[in-house]
């Protein structure tokens, strides 16, 4: 069993460090949306800091619903994705090593993008702190949420622009608790309750949705 | 004996559900529930115009509740009827079960609109704004992103069956989040504190509920013609070529 994850994965590292661009542009993305709403809103620190968690949140979740759509779609146009189907593996394996990959090519350096980010928005350390722990458990469950969507919307036309109205409702979940638990440190409420919510919403998701995108994979290879 | 005879009904039943045993029998419903409908929906308004009292509080601008309440009730139901269709068809296989599913999602989201469009009238002499981001204000717009979202992706795959397959599998994974994205928003409203409404919750005069139990009546007659109509055109597009349908309609002619 592992040693599909770790040959899918490794397999797919290294395909994106091959072609660095994808993983990049999605990166970039996430930063100029950020840096645009200072532009956008106000370059007042203190308004700034009122929305950076809240900013840096759905800017991380259009960054990851932007990456979805290459989840699958490279393996479907060569052919791969058919061989994965017919391979004994099971299939909730492959997806589950499949967003595991691209959670560290894509999810994994939002995160690590965070703090810096927050420093522009002029978040306090402690701040920076929380926001960039929910991203670490937040993002994986973007991913595996939209992974049912990027199986959906294989090879539909305008599946790019239908995958966002599939999954965003979908997303609010997470939203809204990665942003809240910031907004409770500041009111002196505690964290934890946001960071279980999270905790349970990322266990629930790797549980779930992998057979659902693996079924809505198969749906859309007949 | 006893199963045989269970045997036969289930079979009497699931006869209704092979399309060409369905279209007579929907042709036959249609006017019934259309004009229920229609009739249901006459009385409901005038009692909501000339039979019930103003508000004490809120004088005349309440009465759009009549039609506010029903409608949010319904989008809220079909979304469930949808998916619950949506499982019959995954462990059944029944085409007529998609078909049921995507008639009811259109007028899901109708309802969802209207439900917020009237609520936003109500909202604007009660509350002084037309949008305020509620609890239940905001979960309704989420659930007509749903609604959208369903409907577009079966729009956009041009084969049936994939398309029932796709959007189907999207029904239920929604109806699994339709709980945690409702929670969710009630738990993230009481938190920012926001604008807070009460609706306050004094006992219903008889009159107000016999009215409002009218219009919903009504608008379940509505829904279960206006899918049964949907369901009609759809096995009239799918099943085009069978000798059945040609036969049906010459009938009719």
């Amino acid at each position: 069993m592992f040693s599909v994850i770790n040959l899918m994965v490794r397999r797919d590292i290294l395909l994106a460090v091959r072609r660095p661009q994808d993983v990049m542009t999605s990166l970039f993305f996430f930063i100029i949306v950020v840096s645009l709403f200072p532009l956008g809103v106000s370059p007042e620190m203190e308004v700034l800091r009122s929305i950076g968690p809240g900013v840096i949140w759905v800017a991380a979740l259009l960054a990851t619903m932007l990456s979805l759509g290459r989840l699958f779609s490279d393996d479907y146009q060569d052919g791969t994705l058919e061989q994965l189907i017919l391979s004994p593996q099971p299939l909730a394996l492959v997806v589950l090593s499949k967003v595991a990959a691209h959670w560290l090519l894509t999810g994994l350096p939002l995160v690590i993008l965070t703090p810096l980010l927050g420093l522009l928005l002029g978040l306090n350390g402690d701040e920076i702190q929380i926001l960039t722990l929910t991203l670490l458990l937040g993002t994986p469950v973007l991913i595996l949420i939209g992974s049912i969507g990027a199986a959906l919307t294989l090879g539909v036309r305008g599946g790019g622009v239908l995958i966002s109205l599939l999954i965003l409702p979908l997303f609010v979940p997470v939203l809204i608790f990665g942003t809240g638990a910031v907004s409770s440190m500041n009111a002196g409420l505690g964290v934890e309750a946001h960071f279980s919510l999270l905790g349970a919403f990322l266990v629930l998701s790797l549980l779930l949705t992998p057979w659902a995108s693996a079924a809505a994979l198969k749906i859309s290879m007949e | 004996m006893a199963s045989k005879q269970n045997e036969k009904k289930l079979n009497s039943w699931l006869k209704f559900s092979s399309t060409r045993n369905f279209y007579p029998l929907a042709d036959k419903m249609i006017p019934w529930f259309m004009g229920l409908a229609i009739v249901l929906t006459l009385i409901g308004l005038y009692m909501t115009f000339f039979v019930v009292p103003p508000d004490y509080q809120q004088g005349n601008s309440y009465r759009i509740m009549y039609i506010h309440v029903p409608a949010a009730w319904m989008s809220m139901l079909i979304y469930l009827l949808m998916a619950l269709y949506a499982g019959i068809y995954f462990v059944l296989n029944v085409k007529l079960a998609d078909m049921m599913a995507g008639g009811l999602a259109i007028t899901g989201a109708i309802f969802t609109v209207i439900a917020l469009w009237t609520g936003s009238m109500w909202g604007k002499p009660t509350w002084g704004t037309w949008w305020v981001w509620d609890a239940r204000l905001t979960s309704e717009l989420l659930l007509l992103f749903l609604y959208l979202g369903y409907i577009s992706l079966r729009a956009a795959i041009d084969d049936p069956n994939r398309a029932a397959k796709a959007s189907g599998l999207l029904a239920l994974v929604g109806v699994v989040n339709v709980p945690i994205i409702y929670f969710s928003v009630t738990w993230w409203n009481t938190l920012h504190q926001g604008a807070s409404i009460t609706t306050n919750k004094t006992s219903m005069a008889t009159e107000m509920f016999i009215t409002l139990l009218v219009m919903v009546f009504a608008f379940w007659m509505y829904t279960i013609a206006i899918v049964l109509m949907r369901v009609r055109n759809e096995i009239i597009e799918r099943e085009r070529d069978t000798s059945w349908l040609v036969e049906e309609l010459g009938k009719e002619k």
